[in-house]
């Protein structure tokens, strides 16, 4: 390839990074990492090169099960049981620690390199203080002791952004926020003053909101302090808004890896092709032009307008919804209120997709529930077709349950693992006594069909499908009972970005063949622009934001409103879109 | 923008696509052999020897149990004291006892009221702790805090002691009914409890609120779908439990209070040997090696089964 240059980089915040003498940081050659399963050994990363350079930031992109965690975790050699290097060599700083030692590891770890691990609620010890977790790591690596360490245990959790930080130290995991643990990992992870930080998902598990305030910071720090970072992540939009360089992984391999622009504006890679046409970060960016070209807006149209002019009455209509949680007080016997939704309204039109966006806690599932009847409201009242909800009888309420269906979060949780893919589908027409053995059995092969699975899958069992499969059972349940609205409770939100293109466009496919309503309860803010006709964003159990998503995307009125989009990973990245377009083809 | 210089090792790189080929997303494999929980845990067990000589001890166990007549056509009552501690002889591989009846002939026929307590026991405390146990769990609120309670107190009471207990009040009812019902009375509320727990665990399932969204009944789905995700624990608990029972009716038996000496059985046996321990040590060892053996084998399943059932262990 092209002759290596040394001039100065300069990243996408146009600060100005001196090379440093060209000499890689972290050089991960043709890395070969097996696991022994009952079944003998199996490649988790095959072949696999990386560079890291000093100060830089990088990220690992893939999905689950594509290695990019076990190459990260082979470089600290962190690997999780039978996990073990079988080829390539792992250089960092000049030195190869392929096989280093046990001992000669320790020295490394924490002090040379820091990991900022995935889960901040399950990896800081509940039974020991922040600020003890925090100088253990300055312990182990012999930066200080004593009044020292105290001083500077306040000193690192400050500048992990911690407020009050000396007060803060003296508290409990259990006393933190996800973003406050998040905040106290990141100080462990760079209390060593390490060259390079690995950051393994470092912030999937919180809102969008603190996940952008906690990226952000964590990006000033580690300029400030020269620290090279490795990001891991699944999301491409924040990977290539955080690092410069971009290795795409796939099933153990490296597809594709170059500067993050050059990934993102030309895809080379069929399988980076597909990841970066479904983002839902970048494609949310990007339907507005799809639509301009035409292609999306016929299917939009499709769904909402079809089967001529449909009839625009409101098939949900929720008013002044409240409920209220009694919780456990401080002495026994007592209890305090929570209020969960406050004054909530909001209807969904027959045939469009009405979407409920909020942090966790906004109270958002609650209203779910209440719309399945699966909850009662404490004031309010939700309509179905013009009828009031709480005034079915139970064979009224039986009637209901066949019109109204959801469909859970979690794949994994929402299937009995003892039903054959069969009896699951084939329960909601066995309860509600429809048909007999054999037109059953039809129906379920239909309906398999209409998720795009084989009827061969009718005799396994949900342990061996993949997410996205199982959530396609999930749907094809639902749909079992040809009801009028399903209520999708994050229907997508556990699935790689792929699986989970695949599965909106299935919704949206159905919606427009049998008219459904949906009901999509969700976090993501880019998924809601791919699916949904009405938003309304809830905050603290209040609807703060209602409106077309047209209008909620283009004209946000409410700041709150605004801040949630600003964080949608990859927002930022509208000036490499134009960029984008400006390249030539 | 100007393109960002790229430094040495850092150029874009794309694999080759013959290299690397891109699967279908998400395709079922079709192939494969359906498999489900339970055939999993088959799977698991086929390959553990240590299932393999359980099940084997145990359908020995449980052949002699029913046929003893196979095994010896001597009676094992028709004791002649001229025998009396005679070495063994043909047709009497283990000898005779002080009261001159053959061992071998004892322990055989003693295998059976051993496995019938066992097993009648066990179905027993599993019929009435599965029973209470789901109630408690699915339905919660009073009948739960009452439960809790009535387990809490069951617990405190020493189970062996317990039955000795009552074994002595019902001295002159003494039989193998008797002892079931008493082991029975003392040893559900554990398995109770395992119920209860497991149920807890499953109740709050997304497929159960989706059972419960598509109409089903709560009857129903406590029986359709939260009893059989919560079978595993029961089962490895009355595998186990099967032989701690045999236990406590040989411990029973040798304090004179659980099976009458009219029932040829183990602990009685075990019981009538000690006294001549030093003299005839034979005497002793074989019921105490069969008792021994017994639950071992069952002991034995309990804990292959449970390694092959425990949620914990299971794959994915």
């Amino acid at each position: 390839m092209s002759h290596p240059t040394y001039e100065p980089i300069v990243d996408a915040t146009g600060a100005v990074h001196a090379p440093h003498g060209g000499a890689p940081l972290l050089q991960v050659r043709d890395l070969q990492v097996e696991f022994m399963t009952n079944t003998g050994p199996v490649q988790a990363v095959r072949g696999a090169n990386l560079t890291v350079y000093p100060g830089q930031s990088v990220a690992i992109v893939g999905e689950s099960g594509s290695g990019k965690s076990t190459t990260a975790h082979a470089v600290i050699d962190l690997l999780p049981g039978t996990g073990k290097v079988t080829g390539g060599s792992i250089v960092f700083d000049g030195k190869d620690i392929t096989h280093a030692s046990a001992k000669e590891m320790v020295e490394v770890r924490g002090r040379q390199i820091g990991l900022v691990p995935q889960d901040p609620m399950s990896n800081l010890n509940p039974v020991w203080k922040i600020g003890f977790q925090v100088k253990e790591a300055l312990k182990a690596n012999g930066i200080a002791t004593g009044k020292d360490a105290d001083r500077r245990v306040a000193e690192l959790l400050a500048e992990a952004g911690l407020p009050d930080a000396e007060r803060r130290a003296n508290q409990y995991p259990h006393e933190f926020s996800g973003g406050m643990r998040q905040r106290a990992l990141i100080a462990i992870g760079l209390a060593a003053r390490p060259k390079l930080l690995i950051a393994d998902e470092p912030t999937s598990a919180l809102d969008v909101t603190v996940q952008r305030v906690i990226l952000d910071h964590l990006e000033g720090l580690t300029q400030q302090l020269g620290t090279a970072v490795l990001f891991i992540t699944h999301d491409l939009g924040l990977a290539a808004e955080r690092a410069e360089h971009l290795v795409v992984m796939y099933r153990g391999q490296v597809v594709e890896s170059g500067p993050s622009r050059k990934i993102l504006a030309d895809p080379q890679h069929p399988y980076t092709q597909r990841l970066v046409a479904a983002a839902p970060s970048l494609a949310s960016r990007r339907i507005q032009s799809a639509k301009e070209r035409g292609v999306e807006s016929t299917e939009l149209l499709a769904t909402t307008g079809g089967e001529g002019a449909r009839r625009s009455d409101e098939v949900v209509k929720v008013e002044n919804l409240t409920k209220v949680f009694q919780i456990r007080g401080n002495r026994p016997g007592q209890t305090t209120e929570f209020k969960a939704v406050d004054d909530v309204s909001f209807s969904i039109k027959r045939g469009t997709t009405t979407a409920l966006v909020g942090e966790s806690g906004s109270g958002k599932s609650t209203v779910a529930n209440i719309v399945l009847n699966l909850l009662d409201p404490t004031e309010g009242k939700v309509y179905f077709d013009g009828t009031d909800l709480s005034t079915l009888d139970a064979k009224e309420l039986f009637t209901f349950r066949r019109r109204v269906q959801p469909i859970f979060q979690n794949p994994y949780g929402s299937l009995d693992p003892m039903y054959s893919i069969y009896r699951t589908i084939e329960e909601p027409l066995r309860v509600h006594k429809v048909g007999d053995r054999k037109s059953r059995e039809k129906r379920v092969r239909e309906l398999l069909d209409m998720v795009a699975l084989p009827a061969s899958t009718m005799r396994r069992f949900p342990a061996e499908l993949s997410g996205g499969q199982r959530q396609r059972i999930a749907i094809a349940r639902a749909l079992a009972l040809e009801p009028e609205v399903i209520v999708c409770d994050e229907a997508v939100s556990a699935l790689d970005v792929l699986v989970q293109a695949q599965i909106l466009t299935l919704l949206n496919d159905l919606q427009a063949e049998l008219g459904l309503s949906y009901l999509f309860i969700t976090h993501d803010l880019a998924v809601v622009r791919q699916i949904a006709d009405e938003v309304c964003v809830m905050k603290t159990g209040q609807v703060v934001e209602a409106a077309t998503t047209d209008e909620v995307f283009d004209n946000p009125r409410q700041p709150y409103t605004r801040e949630l989009l600003a964080a949608i990973p990859g927002a930022r990245l509208e000036v490499f879109g134009e960029g984008i377009e400006d390249l030539p083809a | 923008m100007p393109e960002t210089p790229t430094r040495p090792d850092q150029q874009h790189f794309f694999a080759q696509l013959d290299e690397t080929p891109v699967g279908v997303v998400d395709s079922v494999d079709e192939s494969a052999a359906p498999a489900s929980v339970w055939k999993d845990a088959w799977h698991q067990l086929r390959r553990r020897p240590m299932f393999w000589v359980a099940t084997l001890l145990i359908a020995v166990i449980v052949v002699v149990a029913l046929f003893p007549q196979w095994f010896t056509s001597v009676d094992p009552k028709a004791c002649d004291l001229s025998n009396s501690s005679l070495p063994p002889s043909a047709g009497h591989p283990f000898g005779f006892n002080f009261q001159g009846c053959d061992i071998y002939a004892r322990t055989i026929y003693g295998a059976r009221p051993s496995v019938t307590v066992g097993v009648l026991t066990t179905v027993v405390v599993v019929l009435i702790g599965a029973v209470v146990g789901a109630i408690a769990g699915f339905y919660g609120k009073w009948f739960d805090s009452i439960l809790s309670r009535v387990t809490d107190i069951f617990f405190a009471i020493p189970f062996v002691l317990a039955a000795i207990v009552i074994m002595s009040v019902l001295y002159n009812q003494r039989g193998i009914l008797t002892v079931v019902i008493v082991l029975g009375v003392f040893g559900w509320p554990q398995i109770a409890r395992i119920t209860r727990g497991a149920v807890l665990s499953v109740k709050n399932s997304d497929f159960v609120t989706a059972a419960k969204a598509l109409g089903a009944s709560r009857a129903s789905t406590l029986v359709r779908h939260i009893m059989p995700n919560s079978a595993a624990p029961i089962i490895v608990y009355a595998t186990v439990a099967l032989g701690t029972f045999i236990v406590a009716e040989a411990t029973l038996s040798f304090l004179g209070i659980g099976l009458p000496q009219s029932v040829v059985s183990w602990g009685g046996d075990i019981s009538d040997a000690q006294r001549r321990l030093r003299a005839n040590p034979v005497e002793l060892f074989y019921p105490a090696a069969a008792l021994a053996l017994t639950v071992l084998s069952f002991i034995m399943m309990g804990d292959v089964v449970r390694d092959a059932l425990d949620p914990k262990a299971r794959k994915r």
